[in-house]
């Protein structure tokens, strides 16, 4: 009962991450049909900039809001200055986000050096919440708590507001929606440094859960791409649902079958593509 | 055959490479080269002929090698029934991945070979009684005995090469092939004219993996050793660098561009020990100045300094060509 109980809330925090990632790069594959490999790599870099700040004697929520601030310049700065001169070539948008994806990975590699680091949660929410026999660290309770409240933000950005309208307008039509006076140019940017800035985000709220190391990035952005395959790219709620499975999947395969963790992902893969090739919740995939 | 000869004569040369070579660094070298140059050749079906690019590549010389490190020194085959075994089994598991990747094309045929390959690198990292984990498996034995120097080695590489330039060659300008080039252009019309899409690119897909299993087995035999690494995505990124640098869709252009990415890694790895930034940066230089590859770019090179010999007017700028759409 224990063992289940604690690796329920191990893949609902995980799922809590993947879901800050995988919404970032949904929206951004949704409405720029680029797909951002160096997504990852953003995630990493956050979780680096966040422990810089932390070990540099700022508070665990400045740090975050720093990291994030910063990830999402640098997803801006790419945005603006590389990707907009590919505009609409899908093929060399991909192969710039994976050099990036690459150098992004080696120059942490450099700054902060090979070794694992542990980066420590906020005083407030060390210990465990006891429940009867059952004792479940508050910090992974916050992950998930914060990941819903992520995502229900960006439910109501996108479903509520001016902005969210305009977006749903562009991923439905782009020319149409430039014709009707939607600056495409300002949302594009807009909705990459979000999406960088939720990257980001996530790598510093892990930070704690997985600790900060090279490697990171390619860790991660494989179950982010899973995510996004499941649940179907450019839509919210097939992110949301998709990182819960993949980290329910991925959690209990590490515990149950350690040998086997990652080709269990195989399945629940093999599953949806047979069914829906292009995802629970995706429209056209390509 | 006529057109083979330039490769022929070229592949020639470097097999009279260890009668100038100081040492064995550079037969070595020229080894990898053309070990990599059977990947590249391989994932160019793919990337170039069909318009399907993969960022899985890795995985078809990395079931290979694996498959046939671990019968030949746990199973305890002997190297050829081994490699045979291997390529067999590389075959039946590059049908299974090739019937979800091929479900999407574009963007989403990206992010599942790329997904596979790392559920394939996670299989070997994770799965440690078996596969050696980190440490990879070692010893792996060689065929043919002593025979087998870094010369006859060499030679044995360039052969396949050989082998691979022309059935591949042959391949892309068989029906079969052009057929595979109307699916890259225009799929729904080919589809309309009554060919199977989804067939055509199975078979290229079974093709590319094959010469990609036939290379995980030399370099398998090279390195006498198979770690995860071989599986990661920075090389599924060299092999799609190799494609896409020296141009895709040419057949000179892969086996260009994976002499460059060996030379420049061996070089980087001597000299400044940062091969995965500098990996990275040659993505970013390729994509940004020369998107077509080196091959067709420097042909468009040789007609613009024609036609501004023959008139003072300068060339419009050639747009890169979008290959990629469903």
């Amino acid at each position: 009962m224990a063992f289940w109980a604690s690796q329920s809330l191990n893949s609902l925090a995980l799922g809590g991450l993947l879901f800050m990632l995988a919404a970032g790069f949904s929206l951004i594959f949704g409405l720029m049909r680029v797909a951002n490999l160096a997504h990852g790599a953003l995630f990493m870099l956050g979780a680096y900039v966040g422990l810089a700040s932390v070990q540099a004697g700022l508070n665990f929520w400045l740090a975050a809001l720093l990291a994030a601030l910063a990830v999402g310049v640098v997803g801006g700065l790419i945005e603006r200055f590389l990707l907009r001169r590919l505009q609409g070539r899908t093929l060399p948008q991909v192969l710039l986000t994976l050099g990036l994806a690459f150098i992004i990975a080696d120059a942490c590699l450099m700054v902060w050096g090979g070794d694992p680091m542990r980066l420590p949660p906020p005083e407030e929410l060390r210990g465990a919440v006891r429940l009867g026999d059952l004792a479940f660290p508050r910090y992974r309770l916050f992950v998930m708590g914060a990941s819903c409240a992520i995502g229900i933000g960006l439910w109501l950005l996108i479903e509520r507001t001016r902005i969210g309208a305009m977006i749903r307008a562009a991923v439905d039509d782009m020319q149409m929606a430039r014709a009707i006076g939607i600056s495409a140019s300002a949302l594009f940017s807009a909705v990459f440094c979000l999406g960088a800035a939720l990257a980001g985000l996530g790598g510093v709220l892990g930070g704690p859960i997985l600790s900060v190391y090279p490697g990171l990035d390619a860790d991660m952005l494989p179950l982010a791409l899973l995510v996004v395959i499941l649940g179907g790219a450019g839509s919210l709620l097939g992110a949301f649902i998709g990182a819960y499975l993949i980290g329910f999947v991925y959690t209990f395969g590490q515990a149950l079958v350690p040998d086997l963790a990652y080709v269990i992902l195989f399945l629940p893969m093999v599953a949806v593509l047979a069914i829906a090739p292009n995802g629970l919740f995706g429209r056209r995939l390509s | 055959m006529r057109r083979f000869i330039p490769f022929m004569i070229a592949l020639g040369l470097v097999a009279l490479l260890p009668l100038v070579s100081p040492s064995d660094f550079y037969i070595n070298l020229a080894s990898q080269a053309a070990i990599a140059a059977l990947m590249a050749l391989g994932l160019n079906i793919l990337v170039g002929y069909a318009g399907l690019t993969s960022l899985g590549h890795a995985a078809f010389p990395g079931i290979a090698a694996y498959l046939v490190a671990w019968l030949s020194t746990r199973g305890g085959l002997g190297p050829g029934p081994a490699a045979v075994l291997a390529v067999a089994g590389t075959f039946l598991v590059a049908g299974l991945f090739g019937l979800l990747a091929l479900r999407a094309t574009g963007l989403g045929f990206v992010m599942i070979t790329m997904a596979l390959c790392q559920i394939v690198w996670g299989g070997a990292y994770r799965w440690t009684s078996l596969t050696g984990g980190d440490n990879g498996l070692s010893g792996v034995p060689r065929p043919f005995g002593d025979m087998l120097t870094p010369t006859t080695f060499l030679w044995l590489c360039l052969i396949v090469l050989a082998v691979a330039i022309i059935q591949i060659g042959r391949f892309a300008e068989s029906p079969l092939g052009v057929a595979l080039r109307g699916t890259r252009d225009q799929p729904r019309r080919m589809s309309a004219l009554g060919y199977d899409v989804w067939r055509i690119r199975f078979v290229a897909w079974l093709v590319a993996a094959s010469w990609g299993a036939v290379a995980g087995l030399l370099y398998a035999w090279y390195h006498q050793f198979v770690s995860p690494h071989m599986l990661a995505v920075t090389a599924s990124a060299e092999v799609l660098l190799m494609v896409v640098a020296g141009g895709a869709g040419t057949l000179a252009g892969p086996l260009l561009g994976a002499a460059l990415v060996v030379l420049l890694k061996n070089l980087a790895s001597i000299w400044i020990d940062r091969w995965v930034m500098l990996l990275g940066a040659t993505f970013v230089f390729i994509v940004l100045i020369m998107p077509d590859g080196l091959a067709p770019g420097l042909m468009h090179l040789r007609e613009r300094f024609r036609k501004r010999m023959a008139s003072p007017t300068i060339a419009p700028p050639l747009a890169g060509q979008e290959r990629i759409d469903g």
